[in-house]
């Protein structure tokens, strides 16, 4: 039932945003839209006002450069959006990401719409090195005050340990 | 701030100096995490979390290690709770291969995440004991919480973080009997707490009947903690109508688990989106009304209630047949992909993200944890009220600091 | 102590106090006393000496030997010493990680810790003797582990508790985060091995360190 629900919504979008999203979906198993950057604000709006998307889950960020296949010099971010409104949408998770570029990786903060990503791309932004434009207090989160090696979940980073 | 915050603080505030500290990290009221406080004569003006002190670097960790070999270092966040913590990875994983799982494992998967949503709920309210000064709630609730544990022990063969999950199944089998001294032990501490002796067909070394047994005496103990700390005056006074959450603001933060039930919104993953053996099974959901600190711990009392209501129907249900898909070897191969799964563990709902490559170590793997998106809500909630109100507001939304710093 | 006093004490008459029986006892005492056989040619010089009852008159086998007991120096004001130490220690808790779960439930009635003299102290480290410190060790957390150490009053001791704090235990190679062991901050007395250690695990652990402080020297 639910996985009818988000196939729907999804048309719904591609026939508002035509040319500017892509999907990705696979039954039961994850349901993904890829928009370019500069619509992205537009795109949390639609969805928060006409399809009661009403909290994030959390934001993922993914380093893309060692992938073997579909990879490229991308840093990919990923929304977790939900629905606690709406009782059709309750056990299902709508993924909305963004593919930046790895030297330059600069994104409109979402904090104006969703605040509950406050916590979220702040560790993003230590960990990948993603600059969200608009977040209140964009600062250190979890590493100690002192770190000043690359961002550690970088591919390039390597754990000392080991070699 | 929203207009509602800038308000209270307006009333409250004196006007005189203000005056910062740091509620740090060796305090018997934090644990590990520390808060930095703006205090202007006794009302709470800023608070900033200061998360970071047992972060570990478990998602750098796993790019390193296999796939089962992963599991033992991911149930450290919540050592309590190992089953909440491990179910989602292998659901995920499951789902990558595209396999599903046997039934019997299913319903040894359930009885085990109830036995450990009951433990770390005792865990919880023993130090709530602490927290507000009634230390017979820590040691009742320690001591009965040992024999939750016993029963996790001859199942699984670990107290607590027991690395019994595997994606394909479970790892051993439930035991025929149990040990006479186990017997022997609970036979006296049950006629000792209720007053009377267990009957013969209550009790015996048959494992299923030795459950029941212990399932039942929980049941009655909570009637025993109702009367001796949750409705004394020490409890009442220091959590009705503090910290209050309404429904607009808790589905605004995000926030997850108990606290979202005690605001009055009904949702579960194990309803909501179910797994394992949770569709054969009969249970409510507490709902609380008003959102302070009393419901929320009301929640979670009845939560446990429900959990001992699973786990008797579980135990009688259960069929026989495999406990797991194949003896696979310690390096398997998932197929490429990317899959998301959730669960809800002891604490609210938790989500992982798995990115893999076709080899034998995961691309990428992210776990965002119920007590990492409870930080928004402590920030809201202690803003305007007591300095002495903030060890029940941080206690009473379940807020481990390990979990969310991973 | 004089030699009559100790003379009371050996024959053990029914009643006595609890301090008379952990001296007599203790081990330690037994050592501390020092029994040398006067040989045959200097018995009337010993009787002069000491005085007619100090030498003991032992028969042993048909044969009667003169005994002299001497007390080596110091050892009964230093087992004192220690003996206060070691039966009231109270921790200080320092909670890193996840073995502080074990601490919990090893203060419970089951293991019953109080009967040793451990009476969890409320959290004020300058009234505290024992540091122990469960679970890994951060490299944020480190500074703050060293900074409490130093705020301790002398006699102080510390236990690291769990794998993680004797040598980075699972996190050991692939973090980046986590100190490679408890040796490099503070000095370590006992290591309690395990992940989580059981409870019964740190309870050898306390008292192996009873049994450490009751033999060290005084300073």
């Amino acid at each position: 039932m639910t996985w009818e629900k988000l196939r729907k919504i999804i048309e719904n979008v591609k026939r508002m945003f035509k040319n500017d999203v892509e999907e990705v979906f696979l039954e039961k198993k994850i349901a993904k839209i890829i928009v370019k950057k500069e619509k992205l604000l537009e795109l949390a709006r639609y969805l928060r006002d006409i399809h009661q998307f009403d909290h994030v889950k959390g934001v993922t960020g993914v380093d893309l450069s060692r992938l073997k296949e579909g990879g490229g010099p991308y840093i990919e971010v990923i929304y977790h959006v939900g629905s606690l409104d709406d009782p059709e949408l309750n056990d299902s998770i709508l993924n909305v990401s963004v593919k930046l570029d790895i030297d330059n990786p600069v994104v409109t903060s979402l904090y104006s719409i969703w605040p509950s990503v406050e916590y979220h791309e702040r560790e993003v932004y230590e960990m990948l090195g993603v600059n969200f434009q608009g977040h209140p207090n964009l600062k250190r989160l979890l590493l100690p005050e002192y770190w000043m090696d690359l961002p550690p979940l970088r591919k390039d980073y390597k754990v000392p340990g080991r070699d | 701030m929203v207009l509602e915050e800038k308000k209270k603080i307006e009333v409250y505030d004196t006007g005189g100096p203000r005056l910062t500290f740091s509620y740090g990290p060796q305090h018997p009221g934090t644990g590990h995490f520390r808060m930095i406080v703006t205090v202007s004569g006794d009302t709470v003006v800023d608070l900033e979390p200061d998360p970071g002190f047992v972060h570990r670097g478990e998602e750098k960790m796993a790019e390193y290690k296999t796939w089962i070999t992963n599991i033992p270092h991911l149930e450290r966040p919540a050592i309590l709770d190992a089953a909440g913590m491990v179910i989602p990875y292998c659901l995920t994983v499951e789902k990558l291969i595209d396999v599903e799982i046997p039934e019997r494992a299913k319903y040894l998967r359930t009885i085990v995440a109830e036995l450990d949503r009951i433990a770390s709920h005792l865990y919880w309210f023993s130090l709530y004991g602490i927290f507000l000064g009634h230390s017979t709630m820590f040691l009742w609730c320690v001591n009965d919480r040992e024999y939750i544990l016993d029963l996790s022990q001859s199942i699984t063969g670990q107290r607590f973080t027991h690395a019994y999950y595997v994606p394909g199944g479970v790892r051993n089998d439930a035991p025929k009997h149990v040990p006479k001294n186990l017997v022997k032990e609970f036979k006296l501490y049950y006629s000792r707490m209720l007053g009377r002796e267990p009957r013969e067909d209550e009790l015996s070394e048959d494992f299923k009947k030795y459950i029941l047994a212990v399932v039942d005496f929980m049941d009655l103990r909570l009637d025993h903690y109702y009367q001796m700390f949750f409705n004394s005056e020490i409890f009442i006074e220091r959590t009705k109508n503090i910290g209050v959450l309404k429904r607009e603001d808790a589905i605004r933060l995000g926030v997850p688990g108990t606290t979202l039930r005690a605001s009055g919104v009904k949702y579960d993953t194990r309803v909501n989106d179910p797994y394992d053996a949770y569709p054969y099974l009969k249970f409510n959901i507490p709902v609380g009304t008003r959102g302070d600190c009393y419901d929320r711990a009301m929640v979670g009392f009845q939560e446990i209630r429900e959990s001992l209501k699973i786990i008797q129907q579980a135990v009688e249900q259960i069929p026989d047949g495999p406990i797991k898909l194949k003896q696979h070897p310690i390096v398997i191969r998932v197929p490429k992909g990317e899959a998301i799964a959730r669960a809800e563990a002891a604490r609210g709902e938790i989500l992982y993200y798995i990115v893999s490559d076709g080899t034998d170590k995961p691309y990428r793997l992210r776990m965002i944890t119920p007590s990492f998106r409870l930080l928004p809500a402590l920030k809201h909630l202690t803003i305007g009220s007591r300095i002495a109100d903030i060890p029940p507001i941080y206690w009473s939304l379940n807020y481990w600091p390990v979990e969310a710093d991973r | 102590m004089t030699l009559e006093q100790f003379n009371l004490i050996r024959r053990i008459p029914k009643k006595t106090s609890i301090f008379g029986y952990t001296l007599a006892y203790s081990k330690n005492i037994l050592e501390a006393i020092v029994e040398e056989v006067v040989p045959e040619d200097e018995r009337e010089e010993a009787i002069k000496e000491y005085g007619l009852g100090k030498p003991l008159k032992i028969i042993k086998g048909g044969e009667t030997h003169y005994i002299l007991q001497v007390i080596k120096n110091n050892s009964l004001i230093r087992y004192l010493v220690n003996w206060g130490r070691m039966a009231s220690l109270w921790p200080a808790h320092l909670t890193t990680a996840c073995c502080s779960v074990e601490f919990g439930a090893v203060s419970s009635s089951r293991y019953d810790p109080e009967r040793f003299g451990w009476i969890p102290a409320t959290g004020s480290l300058r009234q505290s003797d024992v540091l122990l410190v469960e679970g890994t060790v951060n490299a944020k957390m480190a500074q703050r582990v060293r900074m409490i150490y130093d705020q301790m009053p002398n006699p102080k001791w510390v236990i690291a508790m769990g794998a993680c704090a004797i040598s980075g235990g699972l996190y050991a190679k692939d973090s980046y985060n986590v100190i490679q062991g408890l040796n490099d901050i503070v000095p370590v007395d006992v290591y309690v091995p395990g992940c989580p250690p059981r409870p019964e695990t740190l309870f050898q652990g306390f008292l192996l360190l009873r049994d450490k402080i009751l033999k060290s020297r005084l300073e």
